[in-house]
């Protein structure tokens, strides 16, 4: 039942009674958690909507001066790609119970994070080398924010990504929470690259 | 009992409160009477449904009050009273916002024979340029200004060069003519307001932004800061008169223009060189 | 637990979310301190919330004290002045009543009211409150460090609000831009929480269209403030980097008391859309759990369902839509495109049906009620006055044109306090001396009461309904003192005095109300059951108060809507809504069938 089709119902009635009385209690079929990290995606994406609109609300202006974009975003946005890709792999080792494998995914996903990070770390020095800092023009600006914002959210997910490795190194865990952990995880680096394939392109068009 | 009254009471008397009290606005000296009128609309419309709603309120108060054997009345919902109270609802409402929206076209269009005047804000205090006799106003930036272009005028602008500066003073303008005004801050968020005018709007940095009046009678009104700018917001005023054309024009003929300042600045600056070098030399000896 | 409450039941499908593992406190800390239980956090948020009330409740002494009697306080001075307002603005509207109806509220009703043991991420949540006190502390430290809080008005606009001509803007405005960042993160946690609960955690045969319309309220306004509040943590972050990094997001080139600035090429406007968009919304982050609440107050004291629930429901979805669209009715006079004005003066407009089809629906609950005068009661019919009367100056201001010669005026203050400040605190009032019972056992006591109401209610009233009026002769807000002008009568001053004496009056009640508070805890009258015997499932817990895990052994299973008052056919004027129409004492002569014979 659709939620526009629920709310138009009329819970007062002997029908509608009957059916409601079988109401099992939860709104989706999806675990808590996961639903929880789909509400939280929400909110980081209109987090990102409203940076993405104040970028391009600013660019109209007749000053604007646009970036060089280094090489290095490139090579960064390849990495990242690839990471995200490997989660999906490590989550399909998981739904098969493989457990070599999900570990030496999980490895690959946090090296290719990590090296992510660092590659964005040089392109700051990069820019800063050559007299971009943050404060000379909103374009500066915005790339620096954008960026780093978008840095914060992945070193967010790997705090996430080390609890389960860390499980999953001990071993202490179950087969059905590794895979929602896994699951889960591979969903935020998912949303993660797009969102940085937004921003990117973003910058880029710029 | 005591609530009912209240209430009947409350919803009456802020109706006689409105009719007897001696707080409302100020005389108007602008064209903006329909503005006064749609206020005046919409209170009639609002002030209905208020003492309605407030009534019936009392009402069922009265009457429904829990007594020994009441039992309220089971009605989940009646469809065709709700229809009716959306389509009022709509109805008044759409009643004050068509005046006010057919009000609002005409405060954004500015006529065509509207002299243009610039409101310059600065923490916290007003100033103003006139265009001098061309007409027409001179480009201004950040970067022009220095201590002896207050305003920031392009000097290199022909149009800027009679323009008549107004620093921290009061501002003078002729009735009956439509004038549009130029608003435009150095530092932070300013709002040019003068009660009498009705009209208001922000001196923003970097923007220009405008609205129009036309006076409509002469007399002298204070002008107001009305977006917080710091702790001086309070404290910036300015005052403009409204007058007849011959007072005006005796008035502009006594102020200064940017060629004028200029001129005067550049003469300092000449007496100043000249009496350095009368002093160097002895300063050598 | 996957057994149902009796072998009948058998229309009732099994239970098929597995029981919650709740986590089991210890020791003294892990219980009251870090506890991970809903209604303790709640209490936590509350606590902390009505505590920095208090603070901008002295602080809105002290400001009425100098527009009353200005020139007689040698000890506030301009800049005080300026740093008081935002303060008690800024408090009053995030921490005091944002925290308390969905962080205190929320909280405690969520879990109850929807029949689950817990919130879903009982970590999560404590960690809400704890990001959230921080917050508190991050913005009281502001009182202490040099040049004091900031003074840029609630609505910290730039450039003002980073500039030396404001007060605060060393430490304080960074002190209140980070603590907002903090309080929107603590926040989230929370509403993520809230959410998923409501979605998720359920009792069985609680469907959306079966929940009261308090949780209604506190739902929708939670989704508001997840999509509101990263409006402004992008304004405050990128507010943050122009101060501290020197960039120039809100910055134009600008002169300084004569010195040309660094920045340049910024728009001031770009944040006032920013914190519009989050702004407006949040106007009803705090309206729409008072609309919840308050109808439910009137429907249990009405002994009535609520008239018209589906429009009710309908009304509060669609406020809640409509509120992302109506920002920039605050922007009319910022200079921004004039023709937005059309575009947000109609929508502005068109939010008003909806809000009125609420009012109707109010009153017409009462119609054929059986009314109980109740304290709660008073309290609700307290919130439908002030907020018709305040709703009603929402129509002058949104409507572009009205808005000119009204905007930044005493009359747009009078405005907000009564449709944000006065008419949802009566409900909050309200909802504590309804709920007061459940969380101690105990009533509140009823004469103390009784003052408060009146007190409150008739002062609030006398404060905000003549200062309309200083707002039509033009008085500004935000002004430290009148001085000179030409336009304001003596008399004027005159009913700023008034309203500065009917202001602390009506302080000096709540302190009434905070004794009360206290007091019944001990020793008011030990309270029934279900004192105002209403239908939801927070009375109808094994215990009163209710212990951890909210329900006995089993959850509760629900038959009906929240609504079920005075059912034809039906002996109690209301049933419960986790009672099975077979255990419904039936009235004499009256049939199962007879039920809601008369019905609609
Ligand atoms: C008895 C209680 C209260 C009194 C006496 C009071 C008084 C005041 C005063 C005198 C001002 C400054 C007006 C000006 O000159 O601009 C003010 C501003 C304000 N108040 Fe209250 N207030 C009270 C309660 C509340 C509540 C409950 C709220 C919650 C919505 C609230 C929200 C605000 C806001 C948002 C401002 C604007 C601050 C600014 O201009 O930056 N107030 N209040
Ligand atoms: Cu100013
Ligand atoms: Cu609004």
């Amino acid at each position: 039942m659709s939620f526009f089709s629920e709310i138009a119902s009329k819970p007062w009635t002997d029908e509608q009674i009957k059916v409601d009385d079988q109401f099992k209690g939860h709104t989706f079929t999806l675990p808590k958690a996961m639903l929880g990290l789909r509400v939280l995606l929400v909110v980081v994406t209109m987090f990102f909507t409203l940076l993405a609109i104040a970028y391009s609300g600013r660019m109209t202006f007749e000053d604007w001066q646009s970036l060089p974009e280094p090489g290095l975003l490139w090579f960064n946005t390849g990495l990242l790609l690839v990471s995200s890709v490997v989660f999906r792999w490590t989550k399909s080792a998981t739904q098969q119970g493989r457990n070599g494998k999900v570990k030496l995914g999980l490895f690959l996903v946090g090296a290719l994070a990590f090296a992510f990070l660092i590659g964005q770390l040089i392109v700051w020095q990069q820019l800063a080398d050559l007299g971009h800092f943050a404060s000379a023009n909103p374009a500066n600006g915005f790339f620096y924010l954008i960026t780093g914002l978008h840095g914060l959210h992945l070193l967010g997910g790997l705090v996430a990504w080390g609890r389960t490795t860390l499980r999953v190194m001990r071993g202490k865990i179950g087969q059905e929470k590794l895979l929602l952990s896994v699951e889960m995880c591979a969903l935020y680096w998912s949303f993660l690259l797009v969102v940085w394939l937004a921003m990117f392109l973003l910058l880029l068009v710029t | 009992m005591i609530v009912a009254l209240v209430l009947i009471f409350i919803a009456l008397g802020s109706v006689v409160f409105h009719v007897v009290n001696p707080w409302w606005w100020t005389e108007i000296a602008s064209n903006w009477g329909y503005i006064d009128d749609t206020i005046v609309l919409t209170f009639w419309i609002t002030g209905t449904v208020f003492v309605a709603v407030i009534l019936f309120m009392a009402y069922c108060i009265l009457k429904f009050r829990t007594e020994k054997g009441r039992r309220a009345h089971y009605e989940p919902e009646n469809k065709k009273l709700e229809i009716w109270l959306s389509v009022l609802t709509s109805i008044g409402v759409a009643g004050m916002l068509a005046p006010g929206l057919i009000v609002w076209q005409q405060y954004v269009t500015v006529p065509e024979n509207a002299s243009e005047i610039e409101v310059m804000g600065q923490q916290w205090q007003w100033n103003f340029r006139l265009p001098g006799k061309d007409g027409r106003l001179g480009k201004t930036e950040i970067r022009f200004v220095d201590d002896d272009n207050y305003f920031g005028v392009d000097p290199n602008d022909p149009n800027g060069q009679d323009d008549v500066l107004i620093e921290g003073d009061d501002l003078h303008i002729r009735m009956g003519k439509p004038i549009k005004f130029l608003l435009r801050s150095v530092d932070v968020l300013h709002d040019f307001y003068v009660p009498q005018f009705r009209a208001k709007m922000d001196l923003v940095p970097g923007v220009i932004t405008y609205f129009w009046i036309t006076p409509i009678r002469t007399g002298t009104f204070d002008i107001l800061c009305a977006e917080l700018c710091g702790i001086g917001h309070h404290e910036m005023r300015g005052s403009v008169t409204v007058e007849k054309d011959a007072a005006f024009q005796e008035w502009i003929s006594e102020q200064e223009t940017f060629e004028e300042v200029q001129a005067a600045a550049l003469h300092r600056k000449l007496n100043k060189e000249l009496a350095q070098n009368e002093l160097e030399p002895r300063a050598k000896n | 637990m996957t057994e149902t409450t009796s072998p009948e039941d058998d229309i009732v499908p099994p239970q098929e979310v597995p029981e919650m593992d709740l986590y089991h406190p210890h020791s003294f800390l892990t219980r009251w301190i870090f506890s991970q239980d809903a209604k303790v956090i709640a209490i936590q948020y509350s606590l902390v919330a009505i505590s920095i009330g208090m603070v901008a409740l002295v602080l809105s002494w002290l400001m009425r004290l100098q527009l009353g009697f200005p020139d007689s306080f040698d000890f506030i001075d301009a800049a005080d002045y300026y740093q008081f307002i935002t303060m008690h603005g800024m408090i009053m509207v995030v921490y005091l009543l944002t925290a308390l109806f969905l962080g205190g509220f929320g909280n405690y009703l969520i879990p109850l009211m929807v029949g689950a043991r817990d919130m879903v991420f009982p970590y999560i949540n404590m960690l809400s409150f704890w990001i959230y006190l921080l917050a508190v502390l991050v913005l009281v430290s502001s009182f202490f460090v040099p040049g004091g809080p900031t003074g840029a008005g609630w609505t910290l606009y730039p450039p003002q609000a980073i500039l030396s001509g404001t007060p605060g803007q060393e430490f304080g405005i960074i002190l209140m831009l980070a603590s907002l960042m903090l309080f929107i993160v603590g926040f989230t946690m929370g509403g993520l929480n809230y959410v998923v609960t409501i979605l998720q955690a359920r009792a069985r045969g609680m469907t959306l269209m079966r929940m009261p319309l308090t949780i209604w309220g506190i739902f929708i306004a939670t989704v508001l403030a997840l999509f509101a509040f990263p409006a402004l943590f992008v304004a405050s972050l990128m507010m943050m980097f122009d101060k501290i990094l020197e960039t120039s997001f809100f910055m134009p080139a600008m002169i300084e008391f004569g010195e040309k600035m660094s920045y340049g090429g910024g728009s001031p406007i770009l944040f006032q859309h920013l914190f519009w968009f989050f702004g407006h919304p949040e106007v009803y982050i705090v309206a729409l759990p008072a609309f919840g609440i308050v109808s439910d107050l009137l429907s249990v004291n009405a002994r009535k369902n609520i008239f018209g629930y589906r429009m009710m429901v309908w009304a509060i979805v669609g406020i809640g839509a409509l509120a992302f669209v109506v920002w920039a009715h605050h922007m009319y006079v910022s200079g921004m495109n004039p023709y937005f004005g059309f575009f947000f003066a109609t929508t502005t407009l068109i939010i008003a049906v909806p809000t009125a089809l609420k009012v109707y629906n109010w009153v017409l609950t009462l119609w054929r009620g059986n009314i109980h005068l109740t304290l709660p009661m008073l309290f609700a019919l307290a919130f439908i006055l002030t907020f018709v009367n305040g709703g009603i100056t929402g129509l002058f201001l949104g409507n572009v044109i009205v808005d000119i010669p009204l905007s930044d005026t005493m009359f747009v203050v009078a405005h907000f306090h009564m449709v944000m400040g006065v008419a949802p605190i009566m409900v909050i009032f309200g909802a504590i001396y309804h709920w007061y019972p459940l969380l101690t056992g105990r009533m509140l006591h009823n004469g103390m009461g009784q003052f408060h109401f009146w007190v409150t209610f008739l002062g609030a009233y006398a404060i905000y309904f003549p200062m309309h009026y200083l707002g039509f002769i033009g008085v500004p807000r935000r002004y430290f003192e009148l001085g000179e002008t030409t336009f304001i009568p003596d008399s004027a001053h005159d009913l700023n005095a008034f309203i500065t004496v009917a202001a602390l009056v009506v302080g000096f009640a709540q302190l009434v109300f905070l004794f009360n508070l206290f007091w019944s805890r001990r020793n008011g009258i030990v309270a029934e059951r279900n004192p105002w015997k209403a239908t939801t499932l927070e009375w109808q817990t094994e215990h009163m108060p209710p212990t951890h895990g909210n329900f006995g052994k089993d959850l509760p299973i629900v038959y009906r809507w929240a609504y079920d008052f005075s059912v034809p056919g039906a002996e109690s004027d209301f049933i419960p809504q986790n009672m099975a129409t077979k255990d419904v004492k039936l009235a004499e002569g009256m049939t199962v069938a007879d039920l809601k014979a008369e019905k609609t």
